[in-house]
């Protein structure tokens, strides 16, 4: 009885450690470098690579490693962009999802998926109706900074507003 | 499909000779490449008629050198061999072929002998060959066979084939292609191509121009298709070719993008994702009928399917438990199992041709590793770490990997490339596989002769 007690406490240390683990690889990727003021917890706030799709109406928004979850200011440049589509009806855009460079090709091909209708439900939510609205992803495959370190990624994950029309 | 192959290559195997069933020497390709047996490859003995046809044909001045070359290359690289210096062989080829001086041989520590001739007959290419185990002094392996002399790389392959499999129980991978994606340009812009080539690098051939992104191709195992992606008008597709005659074809007819196309082990389905707002689920469809089924149905990333050899099995990966890991299933998509465990994060199972392990990808600690694990996850070995690689493949026998590796950039952004590389399941052996551009996502076919 005893034994199987202490049998039991050891796999649920175990199984403790392996949970802690898991939340040790989350962080590992992020951190190095919030440097230059150019990224914030994971996500890059630049302006670098950003290009406007009318005045004060940026054409991306950037995510964290591996998420999809839109911040703040990706949510406040999609309102924008839900108003500049309010204002061009004609006007029918392509979400181009992208990932960074430190994942495998399929996995990433998915996530750029996901990033872009992650965009796509915003622009929804503020009235852009879907016909209007077509997902592309790119996975890793169209980085814009081909550099190797925690910014460039950071600029490489993205989705992208494209004019179709 | 057999009958294709056969006719593709018209071999015909005359005669087996008996066989010695007393040889001394054995290969032992558990233990890696510690000590590579040494071996002689004595060029293959020609007539003058001969080789002046083979001159006049092929544009080789002496063909049987020229096979022998191939033959002592795949030797050499599968690590187990060490094929010994032409310059300290004392027989001719044409006398060593009828009956060795073993003493001879012995003496520059050849423990085995590789001899043979090459003839023109009725406008085909005639090779005999034998294998002789130097120690016991007795003949191993005879055989002959003939062919079109277009052929004759593909007959160095047959004959490293045969020796591999007598002197490791194990078949070969030598008569194999490997198709893979070129690479070419800037790495914020790059141009990728389809592109085949066989094993050791010859005769690589491009399949598209580059006009639009290609992606992931996979042969398929009973014959000369491959399926990949492609973003053909700027819809990413899973698409079927046909090598022989060129012809291509979407697979199925999905709202969205699909990906990460494989074959079944019999060839009759493609297995692959599709993704649809922001999920990716694995589905099949049947080339015959038509008929696609759902496999998976999770608000997660599904992707990366692969067959266990015997189809009963689906093993794939999977974000659903946050990160991305390995999973197992039945191949109708019940009892999903979690198999990775270990730190990191886990991508693209590959099913070893043997069904015993499942080779995989890992992220750990801002380091790629290829590594296999047993099919319930246990036994985990890691056999390579770099800065950036993925996409294993197996030879078909399977002993070995191939898979492809990126090099970091440099503060500017500099000095990216991507290469194929090749391991033993062993860990030893890694070895860069040449290609005429950069090079990644290889699939390794399957015998072509059998």
């Amino acid at each position: 009885m005893i034994l199987s007690k202490i049998f039991k406490n050891t796999l649920l240390i175990l199984a403790a450690c392996l949970v802690l683990t898991a939340c040790a690889t989350k962080k590992e990727v992020a951190t190095t470098a919030d440097i230059q003021g150019q990224m914030q917890s994971d996500v890059y706030t630049g302006t670098d690579s950003v290009e406007y799709l009318a005045d004060g109406v940026p054409d991306r928004v950037f995510f964290a490693t591996n998420e999809s979850i839109l911040t703040t200011a990706s949510r406040e440049t999609l309102r924008s962009q839900a108003a500049w589509l309010r204002k061009n009806s004609s006007i029918n855009v392509v979400l181009e999802g992208h990932a960074d460079e430190r994942g495998t090709r399929e996995y990433n091909l998915a996530l750029g998926e996901r990033r872009a209708n992650s965009a796509k439900d915003y622009l929804m939510t503020y009235g852009i109706s879907s016909d209007r609205i077509s997902v592309l992803s790119y996975g890793k495959e169209r980085p814009v900074d081909a550099g190797s370190n925690p910014l460039a990624w950071s600029k490489n994950r993205r989705s992208v507003t494209v004019k179709a029309n | 499909m057999k009958v294709m192959i056969k006719n593709f290559f018209i071999l015909l195997i005359i005669s087996i000779l008996p066989i010695n069933a007393f040889a001394l020497i054995e290969v032992d390709i558990t233990r890696g490449n510690l000590n590579p047996l040494p071996l002689a490859v004595s060029p293959l003995s020609i007539d003058n008629k001969s080789k002046k046809s083979f001159e006049k044909i092929l544009k080789k001045e002496n063909i049987g050198i020229e096979i022998s070359i191939i033959v002592e290359n795949n030797l050499r690289t599968s690590g187990l061999f060490n094929p010994l210096s032409k310059d300290a062989f004392l027989q001719a080829p044409d006398i060593a072929n009828l009956k060795p001086r073993f003493e001879d041989w012995n003496l520059i520590k050849a423990q085995a002998l590789i001899t043979g001739k090459v003839t023109y007959v009725n406008e085909k290419l005639r090779v005999e060959f034998r294998l002789w185990d130097i120690l016991a002094g007795k003949e191993m392996m005879a055989l002959a066979f003939t062919t079109v002399p277009d052929n004759w790389r593909r007959v160095g392959h047959i004959i490293s084939d045969k020796v591999y499999e007598r002197l490791t129980g194990e078949k070969g991978y030598f008569d194999t292609r490997i198709i893979y994606v070129s690479e070419e340009g800037p790495k914020v812009q790059r141009v990728k191509k389809l592109a085949i080539m066989d094993q050791d690098g010859a005769n690589n051939k491009f399949l598209t121009l580059g006009n639009e992104l290609v992606l992931t191709p996979r042969f398929n195992p009973t014959s000369q298709m491959v399926t990949y992606l492609s973003y053909f008008k700027n819809l990413p597709r899973v698409y079927l070719l046909d090598i022989e005659t060129g012809t291509q074809e979407v697979v199925g007819d999905f709202p969205g993008m699909t990906f990460a196309p494989r074959f079944s082990p019999n060839g009759k389905k493609i297995i692959m994702s599709f993704a649809k707002d922001g999920k990716s689920d694995i589905y099949t469809m049947d080339l015959e009928n038509r008929i696609v089924e759902r496999i998976t149905n999770h608000p997660s990333i599904d992707t990366s399917p692969s067959y266990s050899p015997n189809g009963n099995f689906i093993a794939f990966n999977s974000d659903r438990s946050g990160y991305q890991q390995i999973y197992t299933m039945r191949s109708d998509g019940g009892n999903v199992k979690r198999i990775s465990f270990g730190n990191g994060i886990y991508g693209t199972p590959v099913w070893s041709p043997r069904g015993d392990l499942i080779a995989f990808t890992k992220l750990h600690k801002g380091k790629f590793y290829i590594g296999v694990m047993r099919t319930d996850g246990s036994g985990e070995r890691l056999l390579t770490e770099n800065y950036y690689q993925e996409a294993p493949s197996w030879s078909p026998n399977g002993r070995v990997l191939i898979f492809y590796r990126e090099t970091k950039t440099n503060a500017k952004g500099e000095g990216f490339s991507a290469k194929l590389w090749s391991i033993d399941l062993t860990g030893y052996n890694e070895r860069l596989v040449e290609t005429p551009t950069d090079a990644s996502d290889p699939s390794w076919s399957s015998l072509l002769s059998n």
